[in-house]
């Protein structure tokens, strides 16, 4: 069976590509996929860091596309979970390095062997964009409910839709259950009826996203945090199936969770 | 319907000669009668010449050139399916093209050359800008960001958040209306005006803006008008 491409872009920087990349990377290979990661923010790579495999880097992306090694080689297979790779990108290379013909051809290599290739968006709309989103058969678009992030996705869904790259599917991170309930932020209909595109998955915002990342270890290998149970779904929907959103009003806060954790014990 | 075998029609962009099915010489001969029997209809004009996917060599392309030059007919532009042809046409210094329409545009674009009216069917994205001679209707949102300039008025049948210029051409009796009409900035012909600040929470209801008095007003939009 052929990989599916998808590529995770935003727009906006710090929204959470590469944390969705490296969670949803996790997820699939789970559920048992064979999965790809690519990075391709060359120049600012951190996928590797979030996925914490960085110390085991030796050949990467622009390494592969120069031809001075295989593509196998450059693949670094992350050892917590059965199938799941990463293509680390350039450190001291731009996005120039790299071209969209390039990109095509890379996962077009990669297509027999894995179900997955994520590809992860640097920000901005330049080359490294173009790069990212000119092998993709399915984009996701990731924001946060933020007035500057919603903006800049929207931006994002005129030029996918531009390339022709079918329907874009909406992620919308770092949700937070007790601002929405009081309605200090945008909601998640707020910012679908801007966007006008499909929802695919809602994370709420989760503290333990933050140690995760530090650690280099995807908060998806966590069973329990909200977060992890999020990238879960979203990993399910991409396979087809059906699963309600949960409501994100009826979320437990920390607090919430505290009282709860203590009246148990 | 099959097509004569050579069609001539006036277009906007001059007159169009196609040549279709069949022997060249004999069409040839054909094209020779039709210049000669409407003569001064055609003298001094220039045309565009179609051959299709037809392979015409140089010096058959000199001589359509030679006949249509003895009716006092220049040969202007080539269109041809076929590189050879190009070629050919290009060898005696004329302009080659691989169809007569323009190339089909993006869907949210309007086929401005054939109707005073521009229908986009769908939500118009931040960067996304549509500038159409005419009118324009939009069925769908514009969203903050997307931009809509028109020579026309400019209807929406959704939220505008945008920026929208209707009259841009200089008419100040334009018209922008919209569902829920919340533009970032709205310009009618040389007039400028933005939405009142701080009221997220106004009420969407049907509006239309124009200028009265030297001003860019907004009133609700009243079916019995």
């Amino acid at each position: 069976m052929a990989a599916r491409v998808i590529t995770i872009t935003s727009g906006k920087g710090g929204v959470g590509k590469t944390t969705a990349t490296a969670n949803l990377g996790v997820a699939l290979a789970l559920s048992g996929q064979r999965v790809v990661a690519i990075d391709a923010d060359i120049g600012l790579r951190n996928l590797d860091v979030v996925m914490g495999l960085e110390n085991r880097i030796v050949y990467d992306i622009v390494d592969v596309a120069e031809g001075y090694c295989r593509l196998r080689q450059a693949l670094i297979k992350d050892k917590r979970v059965s199938e799941l790779y990463l293509l680390p990108a350039a450190q001291a290379r731009d996005k120039t390095a790299v071209s969209p013909e390039d990109m095509i051809r890379l996962c077009n290599q990669l297509r027999n062997d894995f179900d997955f290739v994520l590809i992860d968006s640097p920000a901005g709309i330049e080359q490294g964009f173009r790069n990212a989103i000119a092998p993709a058969d399915k984009t996701l678009i990731i924001t946060t409910p933020e007035v500057a992030a919603v903006r800049d996705a929207d931006r994002i869904i005129g030029l996918v839709e531009a390339e022709e790259k079918g329907p874009a599917s909406l992620i919308i991170n770092r949700l937070r259950p007790e601002m929405v309930r009081y309605g200090n932020m945008l909601t998640t209909e707020d910012v679908i009826e801007i966007l006008a595109i499909d929802l695919i998955g809602i994370v709420p915002e989760d503290e333990a996203i933050v140690i995760s990342t530090n650690k280099g270890v995807p908060i998806a290998l966590d069973d329990k945090a909200p977060a992890s149970i999020a990238f879960h779904n979203i990993a399910r929907r991409l396979l087809g199936e059906e699963v309600p959103f949960m409501d994100i009003r009826e979320m437990p806060n920390l607090i919430e969770r505290f009282v709860r954790f203590v009246r148990q014990g | 319907m099959a097509l004569a075998s050579v069609d001539i029609k006036g277009t906007k962009n001059g007159l169009l000669v196609t040549l279709g099915e069949g022997e060249l010489a004999s069409l040839l001969a054909e094209l020779e009668e039709r210049l000669s029997g409407t003569a001064s209809f055609f003298k001094g004009g220039q045309v565009a010449l179609a051959v299709g996917q037809r392979e015409v060599s140089v010096e058959k392309m000199g001589h359509i050139q030679a006949l249509l030059a003895q009716h006092e007919v220049t040969l202007g532009t080539v269109i041809s399916e076929t590189p050879v042809t190009r070629a050919a046409a290009g060898h005696l210094g004329l302009e080659t093209k691989r169809s007569f329409w323009p190339k089909p545009r993006p869907k949210w674009r309007a086929e401005e050359d054939f109707s005073e009216g521009a229908l986009v069917r769908c939500t118009l994205h931040s960067g996304q800008i549509i500038r159409h001679p005419g009118h324009v209707v939009i069925i769908g949102d514009v969203n903050a960001g997307a931009e809509v300039v028109a020579g026309g008025d400019i209807v929406i049948w959704g939220r505008l958040r945008g920026t929208v210029h209707a009259g841009a051409t200089g008419d100040d009796r334009t018209i922008v209306c919209a569902l829920d009409l919340a533009p970032t900035q709205l310009r009618i012909g040389k007039y400028i005006a933005r939405s009142p600040e701080g009221k997220p929470g106004h009420k969407a209801v049907p509006e239309v803006a124009s200028v009265e008095e030297g001003k860019i007003i907004v009133k609700e939009w009243k079916s019995s008008r």
